[in-house]
Protein backbone atom coordinates (compact mmCIF):
# COMPACT_ATOMS: atom_id res chain seq x y z
CA UNK A 1 0.00 0.00 0.00
CA UNK A 2 1.29 3.45 -0.75
CA UNK A 3 1.48 6.15 1.85
CA UNK A 4 -1.84 7.84 2.36
CA UNK A 5 -1.20 11.59 2.19
CA UNK A 6 -4.32 12.23 4.18
CA UNK A 7 -2.84 10.89 7.43
CA UNK A 8 0.72 11.96 6.77
CA UNK A 9 0.80 15.20 8.81
CA UNK A 10 -0.15 13.38 11.97
CA UNK A 11 2.36 10.66 11.35
CA UNK A 12 5.05 13.29 10.93
CA UNK A 13 4.12 14.99 14.15
CA UNK A 14 4.67 11.81 16.09
CA UNK A 15 2.02 9.39 15.04
CA UNK A 16 -0.46 10.31 17.72
CA UNK A 17 -3.22 12.66 16.94
CA UNK A 18 -4.00 14.91 19.84
CA UNK A 19 -7.50 14.26 20.99
CA UNK A 20 -9.17 15.45 24.11
CA UNK A 21 -9.59 11.93 25.37
CA UNK A 22 -7.53 8.80 24.88
CA UNK A 23 -8.78 6.32 22.32
CA UNK A 24 -8.88 3.03 24.21
CA UNK A 25 -10.26 -0.02 22.45
CA UNK A 26 -13.48 0.39 24.43
CA UNK A 27 -13.74 4.17 24.04
CA UNK A 28 -17.06 5.20 22.53
CA UNK A 29 -17.18 7.53 19.58
CA UNK A 30 -19.96 9.09 17.54
CA UNK A 31 -20.59 11.50 14.71
CA UNK A 32 -21.94 14.79 16.08
CA UNK A 33 -23.36 16.06 12.82
CA UNK A 34 -23.31 13.91 9.71
CA UNK A 35 -21.99 15.69 6.63
CA UNK A 36 -22.50 13.82 3.34
CA UNK A 37 -20.10 16.13 1.54
CA UNK A 38 -17.37 15.40 4.04
CA UNK A 39 -18.10 11.67 3.81
CA UNK A 40 -17.87 11.73 0.03
CA UNK A 41 -14.33 13.03 -0.05
CA UNK A 42 -12.95 10.65 2.56
CA UNK A 43 -10.64 7.80 1.61
CA UNK A 44 -12.48 4.43 1.68
CA UNK A 45 -11.38 3.24 5.13
CA UNK A 46 -12.08 6.56 6.83
CA UNK A 47 -15.38 6.73 5.04
CA UNK A 48 -16.47 3.30 6.24
CA UNK A 49 -15.63 4.32 9.81
CA UNK A 50 -17.43 7.63 9.51
CA UNK A 51 -20.57 6.07 8.03
CA UNK A 52 -20.63 3.28 10.58
CA UNK A 53 -20.05 5.61 13.53
CA UNK A 54 -23.00 7.64 12.31
CA UNK A 55 -25.36 4.67 12.77
CA UNK A 56 -24.83 4.37 16.54
CA UNK A 57 -22.49 5.31 19.33
CA UNK A 58 -19.97 2.49 19.46
CA UNK A 59 -16.48 1.56 20.54
CA UNK A 60 -13.22 1.90 18.66
CA UNK A 61 -12.93 -1.91 18.62
CA UNK A 62 -16.41 -2.37 17.15
CA UNK A 63 -15.73 0.16 14.43
CA UNK A 64 -12.44 -1.53 13.64
CA UNK A 65 -14.01 -4.98 13.49
CA UNK A 66 -17.10 -4.08 11.53
CA UNK A 67 -15.34 -1.86 9.02
CA UNK A 68 -12.51 -4.31 8.49
CA UNK A 69 -9.96 -1.66 9.37
CA UNK A 70 -7.14 -2.74 11.67
CA UNK A 71 -7.13 -1.31 15.15
CA UNK A 72 -4.04 0.83 14.63
CA UNK A 73 -5.32 2.43 11.47
CA UNK A 74 -8.76 2.88 13.02
CA UNK A 75 -7.20 4.83 15.88
CA UNK A 76 -5.27 7.11 13.59
CA UNK A 77 -8.26 7.80 11.37
CA UNK A 78 -10.71 8.35 14.25
CA UNK A 79 -8.19 10.56 16.02
CA UNK A 80 -7.83 12.65 12.92
CA UNK A 81 -11.57 13.02 12.48
CA UNK A 82 -11.93 13.87 16.17
CA UNK A 83 -9.24 16.54 15.88
CA UNK A 84 -11.33 18.09 13.11
CA UNK A 85 -14.50 17.81 15.22
CA UNK A 86 -16.02 15.39 12.73
CA UNK A 87 -16.12 12.71 15.39
CA UNK A 88 -16.81 13.04 19.08
CA UNK A 89 -14.74 10.97 21.44
CA UNK A 90 -17.08 10.22 24.30
CA UNK A 91 -15.49 11.25 27.56
CA UNK A 92 -17.68 8.87 29.54
CA UNK A 93 -19.09 9.75 32.89
CA UNK A 94 -16.16 8.77 35.10
CA UNK A 95 -12.60 9.96 35.51
CA UNK A 96 -11.20 6.55 36.30
CA UNK A 97 -12.06 2.93 35.44
CA UNK A 98 -11.69 2.32 39.19
CA UNK A 99 -14.31 4.88 40.21
CA UNK A 100 -16.32 2.99 42.84
CA UNK A 101 -19.58 4.37 41.47
CA UNK A 102 -18.77 2.94 38.05
CA UNK A 103 -17.66 -0.40 39.52
CA UNK A 104 -20.82 -0.63 41.58
CA UNK A 105 -23.03 0.11 38.60
CA UNK A 106 -21.33 -2.54 36.49
CA UNK A 107 -21.55 -5.12 39.29
CA UNK A 108 -25.24 -4.40 39.83
CA UNK A 109 -25.88 -4.49 36.09
CA UNK A 110 -24.15 -7.84 35.77
CA UNK A 111 -26.14 -9.33 38.62
CA UNK A 112 -29.32 -8.30 36.90
CA UNK A 113 -28.22 -10.28 33.87
CA UNK A 114 -27.46 -13.46 35.73
CA UNK B 1 -15.98 20.93 28.43
CA UNK B 2 -15.47 21.22 24.68
CA UNK B 3 -17.91 20.35 21.91
CA UNK B 4 -20.15 23.33 22.73
CA UNK B 5 -20.50 24.12 19.06
CA UNK B 6 -21.95 20.76 18.16
CA UNK B 7 -25.70 20.97 17.53
CA UNK B 8 -26.44 17.44 18.75
CA UNK B 9 -26.15 16.70 22.43
CA UNK B 10 -22.95 14.97 23.35
CA UNK B 11 -23.65 11.29 24.01
CA UNK B 12 -23.43 10.44 27.67
CA UNK B 13 -23.06 6.74 27.19
CA UNK B 14 -20.27 5.35 29.37
CA UNK B 15 -18.26 2.24 28.66
CA UNK B 16 -16.29 0.00 30.97
CA UNK B 17 -13.96 -2.85 30.16
CA UNK B 18 -12.89 -6.13 31.71
CA UNK B 19 -10.03 -8.12 30.22
CA UNK B 20 -10.13 -11.92 30.08
CA UNK B 21 -6.63 -13.34 29.84
CA UNK B 22 -4.93 -16.71 30.00
CA UNK B 23 -3.07 -19.19 27.84
CA UNK B 24 -4.16 -20.94 24.67
CA UNK B 25 -7.52 -22.67 24.81
CA UNK B 26 -8.30 -22.02 28.47
CA UNK B 27 -11.81 -20.80 27.65
CA UNK B 28 -11.40 -17.04 27.21
CA UNK B 29 -13.67 -16.79 24.18
CA UNK B 30 -16.15 -19.15 25.83
CA UNK B 31 -16.38 -16.92 28.91
CA UNK B 32 -16.78 -13.77 26.84
CA UNK B 33 -19.47 -15.49 24.78
CA UNK B 34 -21.37 -16.66 27.87
CA UNK B 35 -22.02 -13.07 28.92
CA UNK B 36 -21.95 -11.10 25.69
CA UNK B 37 -25.14 -10.00 23.96
CA UNK B 38 -23.40 -10.40 20.61
CA UNK B 39 -21.35 -13.41 19.51
CA UNK B 40 -17.73 -12.63 20.35
CA UNK B 41 -16.38 -10.47 17.57
CA UNK B 42 -13.21 -11.88 16.20
CA UNK B 43 -11.10 -9.28 14.57
CA UNK B 44 -7.65 -9.05 13.21
CA UNK B 45 -5.69 -6.27 14.76
CA UNK B 46 -2.38 -5.03 13.64
CA UNK B 47 0.37 -5.02 16.14
CA UNK B 48 3.24 -2.76 15.34
CA UNK B 49 6.53 -2.82 17.17
CA UNK B 50 6.54 0.88 17.87
CA UNK B 51 3.50 3.06 17.91
CA UNK B 52 5.41 6.33 18.02
CA UNK B 53 6.83 6.48 14.55
CA UNK B 54 5.08 3.88 12.48
CA UNK B 55 2.78 4.96 9.74
CA UNK B 56 0.24 2.16 9.92
CA UNK B 57 -0.89 2.75 6.38
CA UNK B 58 2.55 2.41 4.93
CA UNK B 59 4.45 -0.78 4.37
CA UNK B 60 7.72 0.77 3.46
CA UNK B 61 8.68 1.89 6.95
CA UNK B 62 10.51 -1.37 7.52
CA UNK B 63 8.69 -1.97 10.77
CA UNK B 64 7.48 -5.37 11.80
CA UNK B 65 3.75 -5.82 11.78
CA UNK B 66 2.04 -8.93 13.01
CA UNK B 67 -1.57 -9.84 12.69
CA UNK B 68 -3.20 -10.86 15.94
CA UNK B 69 -6.66 -12.19 16.43
CA UNK B 70 -8.50 -10.70 19.35
CA UNK B 71 -12.07 -11.06 20.31
CA UNK B 72 -14.48 -9.10 22.36
CA UNK B 73 -18.06 -9.05 23.50
CA UNK B 74 -20.48 -6.38 24.57
CA UNK B 75 -23.09 -6.21 27.30
CA UNK B 76 -25.54 -3.33 27.59
CA UNK B 77 -26.07 -2.88 31.31
CA UNK B 78 -28.25 0.22 31.20
CA UNK B 79 -29.35 2.93 28.78
CA UNK B 80 -26.15 4.77 29.49
CA UNK B 81 -23.73 1.97 30.36
CA UNK B 82 -22.01 -0.62 28.19
CA UNK B 83 -19.52 -3.22 29.35
CA UNK B 84 -16.95 -4.58 26.92
CA UNK B 85 -15.15 -7.85 27.52
CA UNK B 86 -11.85 -8.34 25.76
CA UNK B 87 -10.14 -11.69 25.40
CA UNK B 88 -6.40 -11.35 25.09
CA UNK B 89 -4.57 -13.18 22.34
CA UNK B 90 -3.26 -16.39 23.94
CA UNK B 91 0.41 -16.06 23.17
CA UNK B 92 2.71 -14.10 25.43
CA UNK B 93 4.64 -12.71 22.48
CA UNK B 94 1.69 -10.45 21.90
CA UNK B 95 2.25 -8.57 25.12
CA UNK B 96 2.37 -5.18 23.45
CA UNK B 97 -1.16 -5.97 22.38
CA UNK B 98 -2.04 -6.85 25.97
CA UNK B 99 -0.86 -3.44 27.12
CA UNK B 100 -3.19 -1.91 24.64
CA UNK B 101 -6.15 -4.07 25.60
CA UNK B 102 -5.59 -3.55 29.31
CA UNK B 103 -5.28 0.23 29.29
CA UNK B 104 -8.34 1.68 30.96
CA UNK B 105 -9.68 -1.70 32.11
CA UNK B 106 -11.61 -1.91 35.38
CA UNK B 107 -10.37 -5.41 36.10
CA UNK B 108 -8.87 -8.55 34.64
CA UNK B 109 -9.59 -12.25 34.92
CA UNK B 110 -6.81 -14.75 34.27
CA UNK B 111 -8.38 -18.06 33.31
CA UNK B 112 -6.49 -21.27 34.01
CA UNK B 113 -7.00 -24.88 33.05
CA UNK B 114 -5.74 -27.06 35.88
CA UNK B 115 -4.56 -29.69 33.42
CA UNK B 116 -2.30 -27.17 31.78
CA UNK B 117 -1.54 -24.65 34.48
CA UNK B 118 1.66 -23.65 32.74
CA UNK B 119 -0.35 -22.32 29.80
CA UNK B 120 -1.39 -19.41 31.99
CA UNK B 121 1.92 -18.72 33.75
CA UNK B 122 2.71 -15.93 31.33
CA UNK B 123 -0.62 -14.25 31.94
CA UNK B 124 -0.19 -14.36 35.72
CA UNK B 125 3.32 -12.98 35.35
CA UNK B 126 2.05 -10.22 33.16
CA UNK B 127 -0.58 -9.00 35.60
CA UNK B 128 1.66 -9.41 38.59
CA UNK B 129 4.62 -7.54 37.12
CA UNK B 130 3.72 -5.56 34.05
CA UNK B 131 0.22 -4.25 34.54
CA UNK B 132 -1.52 -2.05 37.09
CA UNK B 133 -4.94 -3.52 36.39
CA UNK B 134 -6.16 -5.47 39.43
CA UNK B 135 -6.67 -9.13 38.52
CA UNK B 136 -8.14 -12.33 39.83
CA UNK B 137 -7.51 -15.92 38.77
CA UNK B 138 -10.36 -18.22 37.78
CA UNK B 139 -10.04 -21.98 37.30
CA UNK B 140 -12.15 -23.03 34.34
CA UNK B 141 -13.88 -26.28 35.28
CA UNK B 142 -13.82 -27.91 31.89
CA UNK B 143 -15.54 -31.10 33.00
CA UNK B 144 -17.62 -29.39 35.65
CA UNK B 145 -15.62 -31.01 38.40
CA UNK B 146 -12.90 -29.54 40.48
CA UNK B 147 -9.98 -31.89 40.11
CA UNK B 148 -7.41 -29.90 42.00
CA UNK B 149 -7.44 -28.34 45.40
CA UNK B 150 -7.47 -24.56 45.04
CA UNK B 151 -4.72 -24.29 47.64
CA UNK B 152 -2.52 -26.42 45.37
CA UNK B 153 -3.36 -24.25 42.40
CA UNK B 154 -2.50 -21.15 44.38
CA UNK B 155 0.77 -22.72 45.40
CA UNK B 156 1.63 -23.81 41.85
CA UNK B 157 0.87 -20.35 40.49
CA UNK B 158 2.71 -18.68 43.37
CA UNK B 159 -0.23 -16.35 43.80
CA UNK B 160 -0.03 -13.65 46.44
CA UNK B 161 -2.56 -14.25 49.20
CA UNK B 162 -4.53 -11.12 48.33
CA UNK B 163 -5.32 -12.27 44.78
CA UNK B 164 -8.73 -13.97 44.70
CA UNK B 165 -8.74 -17.48 43.24
CA UNK B 166 -12.13 -18.83 42.20
CA UNK B 167 -13.60 -21.60 40.09
CA UNK B 168 -16.03 -21.12 37.25
CA UNK B 169 -17.70 -22.86 34.37
CA UNK B 170 -16.91 -20.56 31.50
CA UNK B 171 -19.84 -21.88 29.51
CA UNK B 172 -22.58 -20.74 31.86
CA UNK B 173 -23.68 -17.16 32.15
CA UNK B 174 -24.25 -17.30 35.89
CA UNK B 175 -20.75 -18.53 36.61
CA UNK B 176 -19.21 -16.09 34.16
CA UNK B 177 -21.10 -13.20 35.76
CA UNK B 178 -19.97 -14.33 39.20
CA UNK B 179 -16.36 -14.36 38.01
CA UNK B 180 -16.62 -10.89 36.51
CA UNK B 181 -18.22 -9.42 39.61
CA UNK B 182 -15.55 -11.04 41.78
CA UNK B 183 -13.00 -9.27 39.63
CA UNK B 184 -14.69 -5.88 40.02
CA UNK B 185 -15.16 -6.33 43.75
CA UNK B 186 -11.46 -7.07 43.98
CA UNK B 187 -10.69 -3.89 42.05
CA UNK B 188 -12.91 -1.98 44.44
CA UNK B 189 -11.00 -3.32 47.45
CA UNK B 190 -7.61 -2.80 45.84
CA UNK B 191 -8.27 0.77 44.87
CA UNK B 192 -10.46 1.91 47.75
CA UNK B 193 -7.79 2.29 50.41
CA UNK B 194 -5.70 4.56 48.27
CA UNK B 195 -2.86 2.11 47.77
CA UNK B 196 -2.08 1.06 44.25
CA UNK B 197 -4.22 3.52 42.38
CA UNK B 198 -2.47 3.81 39.08
CA UNK B 199 -3.04 6.76 36.82
CA UNK B 200 -4.74 5.80 33.61
CA UNK B 201 -2.98 6.62 30.40
N1 LIG C 1 -16.24 -29.02 28.31
C1 LIG C 1 -15.88 -27.75 28.37
N2 LIG C 1 -15.30 -27.23 27.28
C2 LIG C 1 -14.93 -25.94 27.32
C3 LIG C 1 -15.13 -25.11 28.45
N3 LIG C 1 -14.64 -23.88 28.20
C4 LIG C 1 -14.14 -23.95 26.96
N4 LIG C 1 -14.31 -25.18 26.41
C5 LIG C 1 -13.87 -25.64 25.10
O1 LIG C 1 -12.46 -25.50 25.07
C6 LIG C 1 -12.03 -25.02 23.80
C7 LIG C 1 -11.25 -23.72 23.94
O2 LIG C 1 -12.12 -22.71 24.46
P1 LIG C 1 -11.99 -21.19 23.97
O3 LIG C 1 -13.04 -20.44 24.68
O4 LIG C 1 -11.96 -21.10 22.49
O5 LIG C 1 -10.57 -20.87 24.57
P2 LIG C 1 -9.69 -19.56 24.32
O6 LIG C 1 -8.99 -19.30 25.60
O7 LIG C 1 -10.50 -18.49 23.75
O8 LIG C 1 -8.67 -20.12 23.24
P3 LIG C 1 -7.62 -19.27 22.36
O9 LIG C 1 -8.29 -18.00 22.00
O10 LIG C 1 -7.34 -20.15 21.20
O11 LIG C 1 -6.41 -19.08 23.23
C8 LIG C 1 -13.28 -24.87 22.96
O12 LIG C 1 -13.45 -26.03 22.16
C9 LIG C 1 -14.38 -24.76 23.99
O13 LIG C 1 -15.61 -25.23 23.49
C10 LIG C 1 -15.76 -25.70 29.60
O14 LIG C 1 -15.97 -25.06 30.62
N5 LIG C 1 -16.10 -27.01 29.49
MG1 LIG D 1 -10.20 -17.36 21.98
Amino acid sequence: MTVNPWVRPYVLTGGRTRTRHPLFVHTLVSVPQYDPGYAAQLPPEARRLYERANTAVQSVAELSAHCGVSLGVTRVLLGDMAARDRMVVNPGGYESPYDPRLLKRVIDGLYELA
Amino acid sequence: MGFMSSPNPEPRLTSAKIVVAGGFGVGKTTLVGAVSEIPPVNTEAWMTQTSKTVDPLSEDTGKVTTTVAMDFGRVTLADDLVLYLFGTPGQARFWPMWDDLCRGASGAVVLVDTHRLDASFAAVNYFENDSDVPFIVAVNLFDGEQTHDLADVREALQLSPHIPLVTCDARTRGAAVETLTTSLNHTMRQTANGHDVPAVR
